[in-house]
């Protein structure tokens, strides 16, 4: 499973991209994007989401629907 | 002072009352990423109308903010310093902070650096902000009890992990004061910013002041609360006020010891540009800046030229303002100046956006803070509708100096028992208030300035 970044209420502040330790997150169109392909959803790293974690605005990282 | 710290701040108009008049800043909106979430902050939202911390029109790279920094070097000769404020943490989103530093001390050796945070990544960029010659650096404080930290701060992220209550004000206060110890530790000078939340810390901020002095703060700068349900915040959505000027002032007085404190403070955007009064970021726009400018330092280095002189004639003035009211046997009054800069009373009443107010008496002449106003002329007619909002703004002000004012809001300003004077045009501001105060309250008045 993958984290996703809730597009229309992003600040685009980017704490989530250096927070990330999967270096999954990047700056696309002046968007930050997460690369499903590389997020862990810090399973076994962190106990919480790392991007969930610091991102200034409530349930704007946010698991991709399965 | 001392010759060495009057050295430091001569130059920096937040660090120095005096320099706020000939010196101008700009802060370049690299480091939007924040660690700490504050109650009187709405990340959300940015607009170009309003001016307040944290908000600001455009972000920018390192690289963008080199070319913005050297158009506005180029184009604003008063330009001294260059902050980062945000908007969100200047440590916390260091990389951003260091390169944009580092790219413009390369091309513009002489502009004093510094930044603003609010602690919490501080003690982790202590060497390198020394040996980046950053010798400026506020720290927004606003308390040194934990517990009141509970009722301002939601939420940390610290150690891979956001905390929450108790826990995450212990390790903000902690990490503050450890931050502000070892710049002291290295002669860095620090400002400790504290937003006065009434209700909640403004008793305490008597305390936060003694510790902060006590652990080696330069100066603290007492801010009142901007909170409205527009903005978003959370004191703004849940009603929380800010304080008004004479409570702020009230406060300011207690804290008082002479020059440790600061009262000139404009709560700028993390984008602004120019004099403190005044804002010229939107003339600065990407859109509106070449795209690979080379520094010119000519500008710059006449107008130090010019304004070293010009400054010790003010400060003679001053001295001779203050000597001639000394004793005085009459009252302290509020005296509302109009001024566009330079320490002059330069600035039409109908122009001004904002009033510098000063405290005349036997005690001499001090500066009490400044009155934000709508302005009241719009190009060669009066608003008669901002008048009471000014007047509202000049609550417990005597007299107005200016550089001209109409007959209309002369005697609107009459009417509520304000006295408006332009004969002191173009002067010195103290000697111009102080004159204004001997003509009307000592009959023997001495000749001044």
């Amino acid at each position: 499973m993958a984290y996703k970044i809730v597009a229309s209420q992003c600040t685009v502040c980017g704490a989530c991209e250096f927070e990330c330790p999967n270096v999954a997150i990047s700056l696309k169109r002046d968007m930050y994007v997460i690369d499903a392909k590389k997020c862990t959803e810090c399973k076994d790293q962190f106990d919480k989401p790392q991007c969930a974690a610091v991102c200034p605005v409530p349930d704007t990282c946010i698991p991709l629907a399965a | 002072m001392a010759p060495d710290v009057w050295e430091k701040v001569k130059d920096h108009p937040c660090y120095s009352e005096d320099a706020h008049h000939y010196f101008a800043r700009m802060h370049v909106a690299v480091a939007p990423a924040c660690n700490i979430q504050c109650h009187y902050c709405n990340r959300k939202y940015d607009c170009a109308n309003e001016s307040r911390p944290g908000v600001v029109s455009e972000k920018l790279t390192p690289k963008q903010a080199l070319r913005k920094v050297i158009t506005v070097a180029n184009e604003v000769p008063q330009l001294s310093v260059l902050g980062i404020a945000g908007p969100g943490d200047a440590c916390y989103d260091w990389r951003r902070t260091r390169d944009t530093f580092a790219g413009v001390s390369a091309q513009i050796p002489d502009i004093k650096l510094c930044l603003s945070t609010n602690g919490l990544a501080l003690p982790d960029h202590i060497d390198e902000i020394a040996d980046m010659n950053i010798d400026h650096v506020t720290i927004t404080i606003n308390m040194v009890d934990p517990a009141i930290g509970t009722a301002i701060y939601p939420w940390i992220f610290y150690n891979h992990r956001r905390w929450t209550g108790l826990d995450a004000s212990k390790l903000l206060h902690e990490r503050q004061m450890q931050g502000l110890e070892m710049l002291a530790a290295r002669n860095i000078l620090v400002k400790v910013n504290s937003v006065m939340i009434p209700g909640i810390n403004d008793e305490h901020l008597v305390e936060v002041n003694k510790v902060v002095k006590a652990k080696g703060a330069f100066l603290h700068n007492v801010m009142p609360l901007i909170s409205d349900p527009a903005h978003g915040t959370h004191y703004g959505l849940t009603g929380q006020r800010g304080p008004r000027a004479a409570e702020l002032q009230a406060l300011q007085d207690r804290l008082s010891d002479g020059a440790k404190l600061m009262r000139h403070c404009r709560q700028c955007r993390a984008d602004a540009v120019g004099l403190l009064g005044e804002d010229r970021g939107q003339e600065f726009s990407l859109d509106r800046i070449e795209a690979a400018p080379a520094y010119d330092p000519a500008k710059r280095a006449a107008y130090r030229t010019i304004i070293a002189q010009e400054r010790s004639e003010h400060m003679a003035s001053t001295v001779r303002a203050g000597d001639a009211l000394a004793g005085a046997a009459a009252p302290d009054i509020l005296v509302a100046v109009a001024s566009k800069g330079g320490g002059r009373i330069n600035q039409h009443f109908g122009h001004a956006m904002e009033f510098l107010v000063f405290q005349a008496g036997a005690g001499g002449i001090r500066f009490i803070g400044h009155r934000k106003v709508e302005q009241y002329c719009r190009g060669g007619w009066g608003d008669g509708a901002a008048l009471p909002a000014v007047l509202t703004a000049l609550d417990g002000v005597a007299a107005v100096l200016c550089a001209k004012i109409g007959e209309c809001p002369k005697q609107s300003l009459a009417d509520a028992g304000i006295v408006a004077c332009d004969n002191f045009a173009y002067e010195w501001i103290e000697a111009g208030v102080a004159g204004w105060y001997a003509a009307t309250y000592q009959s023997d008045h001495k000749k001044i300035a």
